[in-house]
């Protein structure tokens, strides 16, 4: 192994570990939910054992029949990324659904406010 | 039969006293400005001339601003509500002639059509090539109108209970048809005739137009997907459930 290939699995460890260790700080802030931390955590984590074994990609890949291993990260990381876009895009309409809900209780509480108080 | 006129409104300062005035000059019944979250004082010139106003502390859009409406029409035990815009289009001399239909007619929906009688305002080109393309689809599926995009309306409990439950946010007149045809409303037309908007200028710009057009499109196929809305009025018959 190069001397600048095992600098390039340092980093790849340091960015892993750095990646888990801010979900984990966000979770315990409370600045992010558990529910949607999972996927972080369990993404994180991949990263972190690809990175630890560098032979575990290249085993995965060829036992896949992908000839050059790092496309395989690639498309893990597509498909990652892509899942969890789709996830945020349900979650923001469902959001949109409730507020809606919420705002038109507020203009009608309101208005039974000031019937009450015009009594 | 006790009505509820509903105009939703957004940023229609310029035009509220004189729309308020109209419809009191035809209607006896309440009159409720829905205002969606307005920046100018539109809620405030709703208040000021005596009307009921239910104010969106944000802007939501049309759809959402007549099912507010609807849903205080229901609360309130209202037996039919007219809708109409905000903005001078909707003459409102037309609402006795919707309501009479709705009772006389047997029809849950009544929908004022700027196309049966070809008369007054007729929107523009582009628009117009728009709401054809709507009106093919519509008929496609099953909600076989002149006028998909016609926001003039009157409707009863029945339609406003399966409204009060599904109405999409934005530019909503064409799916909400085909939401209540496919729940077992009946929906009838009435050739009325349009204006031009007064001052101001629409919400819709061009670019905009196109966008809800396809989203319009798209809402329309998969709303063919769902399951049907069943108001509670009419038990459902028949159909193995």
């Amino acid at each position: 192994m190069y001397a600048h290939g095992l600098f390039l699995q340092a980093m790849a460890v340091a960015f892993s570990v750095l990646l888990i260790g801010f979900v984990v700080e966000a979770i315990r802030r409370h600045h992010l939910n558990e529910r949607y931390a999972i996927l972080w955590l369990g993404a994180g984590g991949v990263l972190l054992a690809l990175s630890v074994y560098r032979p575990l990609l290249d085993w995965i890949a060829l036992s896949l029949g992908v000839s050059y291993p790092p496309s395989l990260l690639f498309l893990v990381a597509f498909i990652f990324l892509l899942g969890i876009v789709l996830h945020y895009s349900l979650v923001i309409s469902a959001h949109r659904d409730a507020i809606r809900r919420l705002v038109q209780a507020v203009a009608l509480l309101e208005r039974a406010l000031e019937e009450e108080r015009a009594r | 039969m006790r009505v509820l006129v509903v105009i939703p409104t957004y940023n229609e300062a310029p035009n509220i006293a004189a729309v308020l005035a109209a419809v009191r000059a035809v209607v006896v019944g309440d009159i409720a400005v829905v205002d969606d979250g307005s920046d100018d004082d539109t809620a405030a010139l709703a208040r000021r001339a005596g009307v009921i106003v239910l104010r969106h502390p944000c802007n939501l859009g049309i759809g959402a601003a007549v099912q507010t409406g609807f849903l205080y029409a229901l609360q309130q035990g209202y037996d039919a509500v007219v809708r109409v815009d905000g903005d001078l289009q909707h003459d409102p001399a037309h609402i006795p002639a919707l309501l009479e239909q709705l009772e006389s007619d047997g029809a849950d929906i009544v929908v004022g059509s700027r196309f049966l009688a070809r008369q007054g305002y007729q929107s523009t080109f582009v628009r117009r090539v728009g709401i054809l393309i709507l009106g093919v689809l519509g008929a496609l599926v099953g909600t076989r109108v002149t006028d998909p995009t016609s926001g003039y309306w009157a409707l009863n409990r029945r339609a406003l209970e399966v409204l009060a439950k599904f109405q999409p946010d934005d530019y909503p007149e064409t799916q909400s048809l085909l939401v209540a045809t496919r729940a077992g409303c009946r929906v009838r037309e009435l050739p009325v005739v349009m204006q031009a908007r007064g001052a101001g200028r629409s919400s819709i710009g061009a670019l905009q137009s196109g966008f809800y057009m396809v989203k319009v499109i798209l809402a329309v196929l998969i709303e063919r997907l769902r399951p049907r809305l069943r108001p509670r009025s009419r038990p459902p018959t028949g159909t193995g459930r």
